[in-house]
């Protein structure tokens, strides 16, 4: 108002302002000289508009700024909010949410770039810390603890005096924490140092350092002694507790690399041990495993597009299926005649192996293709400050353990599985107990290129799939079966998770490329000192 | 025939004919005259996501040029060959574009190390390569024109996007990359720019992964207690399919752009067709050239490249892309369809002559220039983020085109070195001129 206004205007001015917030309607009247400067061309005015809009406390501001985040906002040139949808219906008010008619051509996308979104972030936190609803409070308070700063204390303070919730105060008692450590009392920068060590935040570790820093003049940017060793103690708590949790964590992607390398390996450790065929030909199968999720995939989407989340049922029995049928072909056709010579099936498998990539190619095309990850593989679980366990690779994990788990079944309970072992442990005396060694061969095959195909369909929820896919896998599948002992599932799953687990502890400190060097050189060592690998078959015609 | 079964006389004579009639059929049929233009691009491989458009273009580009009556009187006649992102074989097939097709020029090679595999050969049979994409430079052959960016057409600015406000005032930074000379060499220069900046080795992390790597999973994790205090940027420098699980992994671990922006140098438009690109958003890239980039000129490419690929089935349809080493390739072959004009001739080292100077109107608006010292095009440079659509927003820009350094100025072996292929220099990479006046 201006100050030139004289008293019994201004009242009067003041009157008619108050009537007029109570129209419907008027709230955008308030922050309508805030939405003509968010279609600015300057983002710095932009930036400005966001945290105006943060700081009104009005609820439709929220709903601004949402929508300016999930970029569905548009503005007329009239300074009025719009939203449009991405799906194609029509435009609407903001906040009513009735069709608005507007001229396209005159409508104005606000510039979103990462410097308005950073202002973003922390204006929606505050508005949303008034929100009846607890999870959008945890929420905000969290985001608040990141990057509020001291003009949102009094807010946060606010806030923590009604609030109830235990989650919802440890956040924002954490958040004022932080900026409590410039707090002139000297006893509330001890208490917030103390709540710093106890909630373990490796974000505020450097406001600690920063306390504990000496300044060019060799003063201490903090001049209380005592203060400064409490937060030389947080630091050290602070780093204790991150070691612990980066152990912790390449533990865990140590499994699930693991899981994967015993995917792919498994059927690989099936084969060679029950006929001794050296198969170059098995990468091939993950690939063909990998496309078959990928044309069920197609299909689904075709055909049944609200089922696409769960293509990866159908997917997986028959990607099992596709890959026993090729091994069967594979088997009854070449490599039946190949037993017993092992440079013969070397050779003839990898002549195999290079004509499935070509007909793939033929007829998928050279390059990559893509495959979705269903929506509840994507994202991960945040388990503490600095570990996130993506959930792709925990399904992994377990569709691992379950394929073991039926595998190990077969083998022990059936009949099919006896057979197996029987022929793997002493082919002749099995053969002249009756078992039809020829057929038992190729099922045996058929079984290990089918746990490939399963193999393949985890694969492709990880990585690119491309005709090549197959190539990158075989030789950790042949260091997995070496290193565990041929034949017997005990030792796939301990090459498997050894050879990850080794790997993820060496690459934060080797590098990718040389820690998968040292693994081959650990490798090559072993198998000088024992030759059969990890659990060896015993007996006899085993060794024979 | 007689009774052993050998072929008598009058077979013999017969054979004879027909082969006569075989040679003379094949020199009138190779009467009809064209000018043979090699195309290197990896179509299969670790490179084939990126490479194969650059294919697609190059062939789009020559059809153009043949409707509108070809060159010389003669039409244009494409050479395909597919090295397979082996590196040895770019060698192998350049040889064999050059001696066995007689190509008058090559378009080809996207990795550097492609492209020092296949220099030799150049140099050693005279060819000319017209190489597309942005690299490290620290290179100026007289066999070769570089239509992509030098790193101060690219790195340099998006290093310095970073540290400015509006970038984020990042002060660490992480310089991630697959492992060959490109990445390595690239690095070396901005971790010499950083430390102008005031940013030392305590805040720069290096690491590199092998071409096909595809487990982000502790590196991502690196990265995020990397950067736990200071703002910080991770600088990618991945090459190839590799791209897409770091990206996944990125989304999965949920690292935001508005935390922890990542600028990468080889991932444009294409390379983000295969993404879900909703999780990138606020992500960057640095080029000179985005397909969002709005003017008349860039729609009426668009709009061409949308043709071409309708009217010869291309996969991907309607999802397919432009980017900015599609519209180098372009650039690219203008300036050598211009150059053989002007020269009259074929010859390479008529040609060679006359691409400097040169100046093609590029997509992006700007009148794109050949500097006729370096090889090296002058090009404007675009920072841009990632949207929800896998396009990009241009976020910073330059305000026309810039002069490429072949050789960089934070390396103290290479500022001394001169690239200047005309009179009295003559050199790629000397301190001092061939001829003294």
């Amino acid at each position: 108002m201006s100050s030139r206004m004289n008293p019994v205007a201004a009242r009067l001015f003041a009157a008619v302002v108050c009537l007029l917030s109570l129209l419907p309607g008027a709230e955008a009247a308030d922050l309508r000289p805030l939405l003509k400067q968010l279609a600015s061309d300057e983002r710095s005015a932009v930036v400005e508009a966001v945290e105006a809009l943060g700081n009104s406390g009005d609820p439709l501001a929220l709903s601004i700024l949402e929508a300016l985040q999930g970029g569905t906002l548009r503005l007329t040139p009239a300074g009025r909010a719009l939203i449009a949808s991405d799906t194609g219906s029509p435009l609407q008010e903001l906040g009513s949410g009735k069709a608005a008619a507007a001229d396209p051509t005159a409508l104005v996308t606000p510039l979103v770039s990462n410097q308005v979104r950073r202002a973003i972030e922390p204006a929606i936190a505050q508005l949303q810390l008034v929100s009846p609803d607890g999870a959008t409070r945890l929420k905000a308070a969290r985001e608040l603890a990141r990057r509020a700063g001291p003009e949102d204390a009094a807010l946060m303070r606010a806030v923590l005096a009604r609030e109830t919730e235990p989650e919802i105060r440890l956040a924002l008692e954490s958040a004022l924490a932080r900026l409590d450590l410039t707090n002139p009392d000297r006893d509330l920068r001890l208490q917030a140092i103390r709540r710093i060590q106890a909630q373990g935040d490796i974000q505020l570790k450097s406001e600690l350092v920063r306390l504990t820093a000496a300044k060019e003049d060799g003063a201490f940017a903090e001049p209380d002694a005592e203060v400064r060793a409490a937060a030389a103690a947080a630091i050290h708590a602070i780093d204790r507790r991150q070691t612990l949790v980066g152990l912790v964590a390449n533990l865990l992607y140590g499994l699930s690399l693991g899981s994967v390398l015993l995917l792919a390996a498994l059927g690989l450790a099936i084969t060679f041990g029950q006929m001794g065929i050296i198969n170059m030909a098995h990468g091939e199968m993950l690939m063909l495993g990998a496309y078959t999720a990928y044309a069920i995939q197609n299909f689904v989407r075709s055909a049944l597009p609200g089922l696409f989340d769960y293509y990866l049922v159908p997917a997986l029995p028959a990607a099992f299926l596709v890959c026993a049928l090729v091994g069967i072909a594979l088997e009854r056709s070449i490599l039946r005649f190949l037993y017993g010579r092992p440079l013969e099936s070397l050779l003839a498998t990898w002549g195999i192996s290079l004509v499935i990539i070509q007909v793939v190619r033929l007829v998928f095309g050279a390059q990559n293709v893509t495959v979705a990850n269903p929506s509840w593989l994507s994202g991960g679980y945040a388990a503490a400050p600095g570990l996130v366990l993506p959930y792709s690779r925990v399904a992994i994990v377990l569709l691992g353990a379950i394929v073991v788990a039926l595998v190990w079944l077969l083998l022990q309970r059936t009949s099919l599985g006896l057979q197996i072992r029987a022929v793997t442990q002493n082919r002749p005396m099995a053969a002249s107990m009756g078992v039809r060694t020829a057929w038992v061969d190729t099922l045996t095959f058929a079984l290990g290129s089918g746990v490939a195909g399963i193999g393949g369909v985890a694969l492709s929820q990880l990585g690119n799939v491309g005709p090549e896919l197959g190539q990158s896998y075989i030789v950790d599948s042949f260091m997995v079966v070496v290193l565990g002992g041929v034949g017997n599932i005990g030792g796939a799953i301990a090459g498997a998770m050894g050879l990850g687990i080794v790997a993820k502890y060496l690459e934060p400190f080797t590098d990718a490329v040389l820690a998968k060097i040292f693994l081959l050189l650990f490798i090559i060592l072993f198998i000088q000192k024992r030759p059969q690998g990890l659990f060896a078959l015993k007996g006899r015609a085993a060794e024979g | 025939m007689n009774g052993t079964g050998k072929p008598g006389k009058t077979w013999k004579r017969v054979l004879g004919g027909l082969a006569m009639l075989a040679t003379v059929a094949s020199t009138t049929a190779r009467a009809e005259e064209t000018i043979k233009v090699g195309i290197l691009h990896s179509l299969s491989g670790t490179m084939a996501i990126s490479e194969t458009s650059l294919k697609d273009v190059a062939l789009m580009t020559i059809e153009e040029i043949n409707e509108k009556g070809g060159l010389l009187g003669k039409k244009l006649e494409p050479v395909v060959v597919d090295p397979a992102s082996n590196w040895p074989l770019f060698a192998e097939k350049a040889r064999e574009l050059i001696q066995q097709h007689k190509v008058a020029v090559t378009f080809g090679c996207w990795t550097s190390v492609s492209r020092k595999s296949v220099l030799p050969v150049f140099e050693e049979l005279n060819g000319l390569l017209f190489y597309p994409v942005q690299y490290e430079g620290e290179e100026s052959s007289y066999n070769v024109f570089y239509t992509g960016a030098a790193p101060n057409q690219q790195a340099i600015p998006a290093v310095e996007y970073l540290m400015s406000k509006e970038g984020g005032g990042a002060r660490r930074f992480v310089l991630l990359g697959t492992d060959y000379v490109y990445p390595r060499t690239t690095n070396k220069i901005l971790r010499a720019f950083l430390h102008t900046k005031k940013i030392g080795d305590a805040d720069i992390l290096e690491t590199y992964t092998p071409f096909g790597h595809a487990d982000y999973q502790t590196i991502v994790s690196k990265i995020k207690s990397f950067a736990a205090g200071k703002p910080t940027a991770v600088i990618s420098t991945i090459n190839g399919d590799s791209n897409v699980p770091f990206y996944k992994e990125l989304a999965n671990q949920g690292l935001k752009a508005t935390d922890i922006p990542v600028v990468a140098f080889s991932v444009g438009e294409e390379e983000l067709r295969g993404i879900d690109t909703k999780p990138l958003v606020g992500h960057l890239a640095a080029w000179n050239y985005f397909m969002s980039i709005k003017t008349p000129e860039n729609s009426a490419f668009i709009a061409k490249w949308k043709a071409y690929v309708k009217k010869h089935n291309l996969p991907g349809g309607d999802a397919r892309v432009t980017n900015d080493p599609m519209e180098a390739t372009y650039i690219g072959m203008m300036m050598w369809a211009d150059a053989v004009r002007q020269a009259g001739t074929t010859d390479v080292d008529a040609v060679r002559q006359a691409i400097g100077y040169q100046t093609v109107k590029s997509p992006s608006g700007f009148d794109i220039r050949m500097d006729e010292k370096n090889h090296h095009l002058w090009k404007p440079v675009y920072i841009g983020e990632i949207q929800a659509n896998g396009q990009f927003q241009v976020v910073w820009k330059t305000k026309g085109p810039v002069r490429a350094q072949a050789w960089s100025p934070y390396i103290p072996d290479s500022a001394k070195k001169i690239a200047d292929w005309t009179y009295p220099w003559v050199c790629g990479n000397c301190t001092a001129p061939k001829y003294v006046n």
